[in-house]
């Protein structure tokens, strides 16, 4: 996304923006092309967009992205694309001039002239100063040297990420939210961090010293090295980063050092055009400077006194600033800020002032087991702060209690139990606390979308949760308050939607169709990654969803994705079936139920040399070896393999068999070539990862001594040519096949069993076989999709043959060359000598 | 005083499975490694139907048992939720980087 028509133009030093004649508007400038400099241009094209003809000058040179999420890009969870918030379509369509890579550099207030680094020089009618904040510097010996950087822009993670790359340790210093998410994202990516931090408790600012040991533990638990109330006295190194030195003498090797202790308003240009400055650029209530055709917004500002870093306040400055613009006059109140973070995929939640003090009574709330953390802080029946740890539901309501300046005198007792207790109930409803909230409540820090604001969305139709980010970009970010949102959608929409599918599992409020379609839509590549952005409950999952998302990953990244042994069922880990006594069987490939005499040689002698206690015909025309020791199933699949046979997958989620009759070639009524087809459809279809067991059949004629209408897909042939049967099931419940068409060849029976298998593949869900698939969707719809699309239909087939050229791979032969060894043998042995 | 066997590193054991070890001639024993890599010792046998526990899918500290899915928490042995029974647990220490088990008690005892 990084675009270069934007760098830094060589130009002489007049406007070389082309204006048509006959553009009279005036001209908004804006310096910053940052999270409030945007945000102001969308909100003022939301009053009137034709109003300003509008250029955007920004020192980065990307497109507007979204700051907060740098912490999700460096932790690998999010791709830079995904954080962009408006993309280059968005500045054409608006006519807006993206000048990017091109920081200002002076501003001429007389002559209403901006110059920037290029020495272009543009003339405005309204300025607008949204610079933001520049990273502090301690300023310690050794601080300019190469390997140390802040935390603050795309540049700065491309520095950390290639620092990653070369492993090693990395210091951060500070322990606040940004440095915090810093030693995240480094430990993520594989470095020892060590934080430094100056105070005693970590997050001070936001958290009082029982969260922040909680959080400090939590963090020491991930791997971190946390040292507060420590001092940095010289970063040193010869040429570059070698360590930081603390004032006690201790020092800590590493390549890099990230420096996170604080910000400072940027306001240097500012202060060069001659603007009153004091903290920040000083602002009324439109967000106007001390020169009336010179705005500022962001974190650049100093209003009332109070400067800012979070962006929830720059929302609110952004309204009032393009209410001004668009001579609407609602100024801006100031803001009363909230924390509500995920560090580490750990939940804090921060509001107001709980440093205590006169009149102020605590009330606390600890569950040691749950790791909660929860304190309220009251004064005169007001709440004027909340510190939350480990459970941070409340959260908003606390806080829209605060700044409405609530008495919460009656519901005193209940308060720390939560707003669903606290409001009569007693047990806990997340829609009755979603539905008492205020209006004005803020939903969405990330985004500043308030509760009416979502509601409105909804009732103008957008009825899922897809639909609502799309449109207000609610829960768009960070996630967070995504089960706010979906309280939202219940509450609006009635029971009808909140009582849907069911969730996954424990682990998760999501369905399985929404964690596939979230896989999809969000490009996730790994288990933990969906893990992490669909907010899953517990650590690692558990042995329910773990196989099921391993398999919607494998099926959307094919090729691509790293399966995961761990996440697999014993069985296909081990690519055998587990017995009650903990041996294997073994079920080599019968293409089509065909076998030969060396085949047959080379069961018996495994048979025999691996003091198999049984040998079985199986009901799916194998042969079935059983009483393999885990450490012999290497050895065993050689010696199979040595006689042309593969992995017969019986114990998979997978294709299974393709059983056959002995079709026209042998049978005096045999129609066409079964046993031919079953064999061709089953070297297309073998290996193939599935939601369950899939089983397919052919059969000569419609005496049917395949069984195939009690398979997953199912030929019967005909004089005529081929039915098509699917959604077939012996077993539990026995369910014979819808017929979904007739086919004329048999290149035609294989394409279309390559586009259902396809269909099944990506739309069920794990652990649904075929049959209770199609009662759910319906045969109608495989119908249209298969038989009446055709060029779904091909897509589908072109799918299923990519995939497969991954997956023909025999898993035995891998095994056999000695991959996975560990997964077949004990560690070594151990032999106690008598004492 | 417990003697302690070294088995190995942490790097034998895959993250969130398990190996097994023999020691003497006693049960053999599963070691698990977890996600955030803690290490467990149990005996290999499920306290349902003697299902061997190292072959489960291990999930925060527990492993669900490859034969019927019971959930036996890995640090006490303990079944979970509505089923009951109970693993012996062998006593296990990280230290420098090997991983050290108890003796069991039995070769112990039988020493
Ligand atoms: C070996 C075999 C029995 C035999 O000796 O004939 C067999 C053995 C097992 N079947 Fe089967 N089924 C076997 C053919 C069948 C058939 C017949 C067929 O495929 O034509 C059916 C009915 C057809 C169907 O699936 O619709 C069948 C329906 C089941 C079911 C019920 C499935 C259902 O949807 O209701 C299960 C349970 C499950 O999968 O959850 C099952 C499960 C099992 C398991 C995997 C039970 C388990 O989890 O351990 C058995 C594994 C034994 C082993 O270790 O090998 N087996 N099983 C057959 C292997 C076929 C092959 O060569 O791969
Ligand atoms: C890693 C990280 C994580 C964060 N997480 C959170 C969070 O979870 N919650 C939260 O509320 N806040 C968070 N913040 C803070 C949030 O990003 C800021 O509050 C917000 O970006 C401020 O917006 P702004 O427009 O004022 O400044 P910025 O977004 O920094 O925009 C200023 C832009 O102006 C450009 N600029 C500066 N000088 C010039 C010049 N002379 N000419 C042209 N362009 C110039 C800068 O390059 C920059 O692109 C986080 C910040 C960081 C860095
Ligand atoms: S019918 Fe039952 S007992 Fe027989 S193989 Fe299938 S699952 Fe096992
Ligand atoms: S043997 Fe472990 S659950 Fe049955």
């Amino acid at each position: 996304m990084e675009f270069q028509d934007g760098l830094a133009p060589a130009v002489d030093s007049e406007d070389i923006i082309l204006v048509p004649a006959d553009d009279v508007r005036e001209h908004l400038v804006v310096v910053g092309n940052g999270m409030a400099g945007c945000r102001a241009v969308e909100e003022l094209l939301a009053r009137d967009a034709g109003r300003y003809r509008v250029t955007i000058f920004g020192a980065e040179p990307y497109v507007n992205y979204n700051r907060i999420m740098l912490s999700p890009v460096l932790a690998g969870e999010k791709t830079f694309e995904q954080i962009v918030i408006n993309d280059r379509a968005w500045y054409d369509d608006n006519g807006i001039e993206l000048i990017a890579g091109d920081p200002v550099t002076a501003i001429d207030r007389d002559a209403k002239r901006v110059t920037a680094q290029s020495g272009r020089s543009v003339h405005y009618d309204k300025l607008l100063i949204a610079t933001g904040s520049d990273p502090f510097i301690i300023p310690v010996p050794g601080k300019d040297l190469p390997g140390v950087i802040s935390f603050r822009d795309m540049k700065d993670v491309d520095t950390m990420l290639e620092a990653a790359d070369k492993g090693g340790a990395a210091v951060v210093i500070g322990g606040g939210l940004l440095g915090l998410e810093a030693a995240h994202g480094l430990t993520l990516r594989g470095m020892k961090v060590t934080v430094i931090h100056l105070m005693d408790t970590l997050m001070e600012r936001q958290l009082d010293e029982a969260a922040g040991w909680l959080l400090k533990s939590a963090l020491e638990g991930r791997g971190q090295t946390i040292l507060t109330g420590a001092n940095t006295e010289a970063i040193f190194g010869d040429g570059k980063v070698e360590g930081v030195r603390l004032k006690d003498g201790t020092e800590i090797p590493a390549s890099l050092v990230v420096m996170a202790v604080g910000i400072r308003p940027s306001t240097a240009l500012a202060r060069e055009a001659g603007l009153e400055v004091n903290r920040g650029i000083k602002v009324n209530d439109h967000m106007v400077t001390s020169d009336p055709d010179v705005l500022a917004v962001g974190e650049c500002v100093e209003h009332d006194g109070n400067v800012y870093g979070l962006v929830a306040p720059l929302w609110d400055m952004c309204r009032s600033l393009a209410d001004g613009l668009t001579d609407q006059h609602t100024g801006y109140k100031g803001s009363v800020t909230s924390t509500k973070l995920k560090v580490a995929g750990l939940d804090v939640f921060s509001a107001g002032d709980f440093s205590g003090g006169e009149g102020c009574e605590d009330i606390v709330l600890r569950d040691a087991s749950r790791g909660v953390y929860k304190r309220v802080i009251v004064k005169d029946d007001r709440i004027v702060g909340a510190v939350l740890y480990g459970d941070t539901v409340d959260g908003g309501w606390y806080f829209d209690m605060l700044k409405r300046e609530e008495d919460v005198g009656e519901i005193r007792d209940l308060l720390i139990f939560g707003q669903a207790f606290a409001s009569g109930g007693g047990a806990l409803d997340p829609k009755a606390a979603v539905a008492a909230l205020s209006d004005d409540a803020e939903i969405c820090g990330c985004n500043g979308v308030s509760k009416g604001q979502v509601v409105s969305c909804i009732e103008a139709g957008n009825c899922s949760l897809d639909a609502v980010r799309a449109t207000c970009k609610a829960s768009a970010s960070c996630g967070s308050c995504t089960g706010l949102v979906e309280n939202l959608l219940a509450v609006v929409l009635g029971d009808d939607v909140a009582s849907g599918p069911k969730t996954m599992c424990k682990c998760t409020s999501f369905t399985h169709d929404d964690v596939r379609r979230e896989i999809v839509a969000q490009n996730m590549r790994s288990i933990p990654e969906v893990m992490q952005l669909l907010h899953w409950s517990t650590p690692d999952g558990c042995s329910s969803c773990r196989p099921a998302l391993n398999y919607y990953l494998l099926c959307a990244l094919p090729g691509e994705y790293q399966d995961d042994q761990q996440s697999r069922f014993v069985n296909e880990r081990m690519h055998a079936n587990i017995q009650k006594d903990g041996t294997y069987s073994v079920v080599p490939r019968m293409w089509g139920g065909l076998t030969n005499p060396r085949e047959l040689r080379a069961i018996a002698d495994v048979v025999e040399k691996y003091d198999a206690p049984m040998v079985k015909v199986t009901g799916g025309q194998r042969l079935d070896i059983f009483g393999i020791k885990k450490e012999d199933l290497p050895a065993v699949w050689a010696d199979l393999n040595a006689a042309g046979m593969v992995s017969g997958h019986a114990y998979g989620k997978s294709l299974r068999t393709v059983k056959t009759c002995v079709g026209s070639e042998w049978c005096r009524f045999g129609t066409q070539d079964s046993t031919g087809l079953g064999v061709k459809i089953e070297r297309m279809t073998w290996g193939s990862w599935m939601p369950h067991k899939f089983k397919i059949a052919v059969s000569g004629c419609p005496r049917n001594c395949a069984e195939a209408t009690i398979k997953d897909f199912g030929v019967v042939c005909v004089d005529s040519g081929y039915e098509l049967h699917v959604g077939g099931n012996g077993g539990i419940h026995v369910r014979a096949t819808d017929l979904l068409c007739k086919v004329a060849t048999e290149q035609e029976a294989m394409d279309y069993c390559a586009a259902f298998t396809q269909l099944y593949r990506e739309e069920a869900r794990y652990l649904e076989r075929t049959a209770p698939w199609i009662e759910r969707v319906g045969v109608d719809y495989v119908k249209q999709r298969i038989v009446e699309d055709e060029a779904g239909r091909e897509a589908l087939r072109a799918r299923f043959l990519y995939s497969q050229s991954f997956s023909q791979d025999d898993p035995w032969a891998e095994r056999a060359a000695g991959q996975h060894a560990e997964l077949h043998q004990p560690l070594a042995p151990i032999a106690i000598a008598a004492e | 005083m417990t003697d302690w066997i070294d088995i190995g590193t942490l790097a034998d054991i895959p993250q969130r499975g398990a190996r097994t070890v023999q020691i003497g001639g006693e049960k053999e024993i599963a070691v698990f490694r977890t996600g955030d890599d803690h290490v467990f010792a149990l005996v290999n046998e499920c306290p349902h139907k003697k299902g061997p526990l190292s072959q489960g899918i291990v999930h925060g500290h527990s492993v669900a048992c490859p034969l019927h899915n019971w959930n036996i928490a890995l640090k006490t042995g303990e079944a979970q939720g509505a089923d009951e029974g109970c693993t012996p647990t062998i006593a296990v220490r990280q230290e420098g980087g090997r991983i050290l088990i108890a003796r069991p008690t039995a070769l112990k005892a039988a020493a």
